[in-house]
């Protein structure tokens, strides 16, 4: 929206109607606070940019030692040996994005599972408990779930979930590989379920807002025409909210991929590339979590550093992903109707 | 009105003055809780408080290096030349060990004998088995199951790492090789967790584990220790007699900088995986003030702490090693005018 408000023409400030009209102090005096709000928002707003620059600017000198040690051979090199100092981010990045994906693909479908039933089949008096169920679950700080996940859900899942996960899906061939080993109740797996746990609030939160917001009139016109309720769902709400539900998942994600104590508690912290998603791994928030007041040297430090840089860089491309998806929908938007 | 202002002015006057001399400190995680037990006393003694913050050894060594702390604390020793780079002294403060302890159904704590080769061979992933021939010749008449060994780690760095890490480059050349010391380390197996209380709990629900935890952790939440063989080839139980005996064996005076790590000790009696924790300072001082209260605080703490030390399970620097550091503290350490401060 442009910042020029109507108040700064003089002709179109009889808002205040029962004073008299305003003398040439006044408007003078209301222009230059008009002048010096703009200004100060502006200012707060370009806050946004420099902070962003600034974490940047500071991640990448913070990464200089490593950056010229090891290059690019860093992204891919699966060692993390801090006596040797040879150090490397496939291992954290692959937790990161392994996580990140278990968590979006139990948690994206139960979340618009329960915004659907909020807002479309829930009766009226479970509407509200409901809602705040899933606000109070937002509001749990990580920690917590983290404690939680280590001291109840590792050892149940571990006593009964786990052993038939690896005696049915570790038996298929080629998929089975993700699901071997032992089961220790902590792992990869693990990490992804409790993020799961995590990130649904936020999407439900997201989708059932943007949910609402369908014009009733659109939805009773296609139930009118005989349409189910999926039908209305697929056809009507989820056309209509696509953006709302792209950015809540995207929420979703950005929290999945950035969450360090909970998946720090459950993951088993191993910097050892394993394709078992029931073997202990490490993500990169976690990784600096443990070991960032320990760093003795300049090269391992300068490379948890970049771990950082790499969350940072990993975040930028999936929002801007997200925003091309967006792009892309709304040029196929003209070619449907 | 007048009695009242001069009141409100002396108030502030020492209020300034008790903050001006506060002690800063800042490092180690493992010794924080006997400092803070220290600086409580000594505050209600005489009046001057420690601020401490257990940052971790990295921290600590950075601080006092940009000498925005009077002392750092770390939990491994700076090598001699690492300390003359960065104009700085250290002495240790205080002692802890290192326990491995094991999750083994049907077996009570103390019944497993370990020898620190063996120890390395489990942590390498080289020892599997918890029947395996090796632990089962150590240890005649303990059933050991046909069960795998799951080893836990500290995620964090940590010196309780360091201490483990630097025994076992002691005792096996393949660990030497291989691992290395430090206070992270490449782990060739196992999973790892956060703090002694995420080792003691992935080792207290995982059958078959093993790790390692600071000996008073062990002691106060009663996990199953094991026994290990020392240099001399004797079979120790962890006990405070058995740190001190490893302190005791110990040559400081030896030991240029001090640098001198407990482990893998001679004496009969001693605990291999025993350690002390380190206190850095300046030698040359931009405060001679403040470095003043760091003696005073430590020399305080010496003569009136081991009795706080031993409550919280760790082991008190003997008299000998305290005369030794306070020499130190004369020698070494000055103003800019070259005024010893001790």
């Amino acid at each position: 929206m442009s910042a020029v408000l109507p108040i700064s023409d003089p002709a179109n400030s009889d808002l205040s109607t029962t004073e008299s009209p305003p003398g040439p102090q006044r408007v003078k005096r209301l222009r230059w606070m008009d002048a010096a709000f703009e200004q100060l928002t502006r200012l707060f707003a370009f806050l946004v940019f420099s902070i962003l620059a600034a974490i940047l600017v500071s991640l990448v000198l913070g990464s200089a030692p490593t950056l010229e040690k090891f290059g690019l051979g860093f992204l891919w090199n699966a060692e993390w040996d801090p006596v040797k100092e040879d150090f490397g981010a496939l291992v954290p990045i692959y937790g990161t994005l392994m996580t990140s994906l278990i968590a979006m693909l139990i948690g994206v479908p139960v979340s618009f599972g329960i915004a659907l039933f909020l807002t479309e089949l829930s009766p009226a008096w479970l509407k509200r408990p409901l809602g705040t169920a899933i606000e109070l679950l937002a509001a749990i700080p990580s920690i917590i779930y983290g404690m939680w996940g280590l001291f109840v859900f590792a050892p149940l899942f571990q006593t009964h979930l786990q052993p038939k996960l690896i005696g049915t899906l570790g038996a298929i061939p080629v998929l089975g590989a993700l699901f071997e080993g032992p089961p220790l109740g902590i792992g990869m797996l693990s990490a992804g379920l409790i993020l799961s746990i995590m990130v649904i609030p936020f999407i439900t939160a997201v989708m059932r807002d943007v949910f609402e917001l369908v014009p009733p009139l659109l939805k009773e016109s296609a139930y009118g025409l005989g349409s189910t309720t999926w039908e209305v769902v697929w056809r009507v709400v989820l056309p209509y909210t696509k953006v709302g539900v792209i950015g809540g998942i995207m929420l979703g994600l950005g929290r999945a991929l950035g969450e360090t104590m909970a998946v720090t508690f459950v993951i088993g912290n191993a910097h050892r590339l394993a394709v078992s998603l029931n073997a202990p791994g490490n993500s990169i928030a976690s990784a600096l979590a443990n070991e960032f007041t320990e760093a003795v040297g300049d090269v391992y430090f300068s490379a948890l550093i970049e771990l950082g840089l790499i969350l940072f860089l990993i975040t930028t491309i999936v929002l801007a992903l997200a925003k091309l998806l967006l792009l892309r929908l709304a040029r196929h938007e003209g070619e449907r109707t | 009105m007048v009695r009242v202002l001069a009141f409100a002015a002396a108030a502030a006057f020492s209020a300034s003055q008790a903050l001006a001399v506060d002690i800063t400190g800042a490092g180690a995680t493992f010794p924080y809780p006997i400092y803070a037990k220290w600086a409580d006393a000594y505050r209600k003694d005489t009046g001057v408080g420690l601020n401490y913050q257990s940052i971790g050894s990295g921290g600590g060594i950075k601080q006092i290096t940009a000498k925005t702390v009077d002392f750092g604390a770390s939990d491994a020793p700076l090598k001699p030349e690492e300390l003359e780079k960065s104009g700085l002294i250290q002495f240790p403060a205080i002692m802890g060990g290192v326990v491995p302890v094991y999750n083994v159904k049907g077996i009570e704590a103390g019944k497993i004998k370990l020898t620190g080769t063996l120890l390395a061979d489990i942590y390498l992933g080289k020892l599997k088995k918890w029947n395996d021939p090796a632990l089962g010749k150590l240890n005649p008449g303990v059933a050991l199951p046909d069960q795998a060994i799951s080893v836990v780690h500290r995620s964090d760095g940590s010196g309780t790492t360091f201490l483990f890490t630097n025994y076992l480059s002691k005792v096996s050349a393949d660990w030497k090789t291989d691992v290395g010391e430090g206070t992270a380390v490449k782990w060739a197996t196992g999973v790892g967790g956060k703090g002694n209380e995420g080792v003691a709990n992935y080792v207290s629900r995982i059958d078959g584990a093993i790790g390692y935890v600071e000996y008073a952790f062990a002691k106060q939440n009663k996990l199953s220790h094991a026994v290990m063989a020392n240099r001399e080839g004797q079979f120790v139980a962890p006990d405070d007699d058995a740190f001190k005996a490893a302190a005791a064996g110990a040559d400081w005076a030896k030991a240029p900088g001090m640098y001198l790590i407990l482990t893998d000790q001679a004496g009969k009696g001693s605990w291999p995986i025993t350690g002390a924790s380190f206190i850095l300072m300046h030698k040359v001082q931009d405060k001679p003030e403040n470095a003043k209260e760091v003696f005073k605080f430590f020399d305080w703490s010496f003569k009136n702490g081991a009795k706080m030390a031993e409550e919280l399970d760790y082991v008190p620097m003997p008299e000998a090693v305290v005369k030794l550091i306070r020499s130190q503290w004369k020698a070494q350490v000055k103003d800019a005018s070259g005024k010893v401060l001790y």
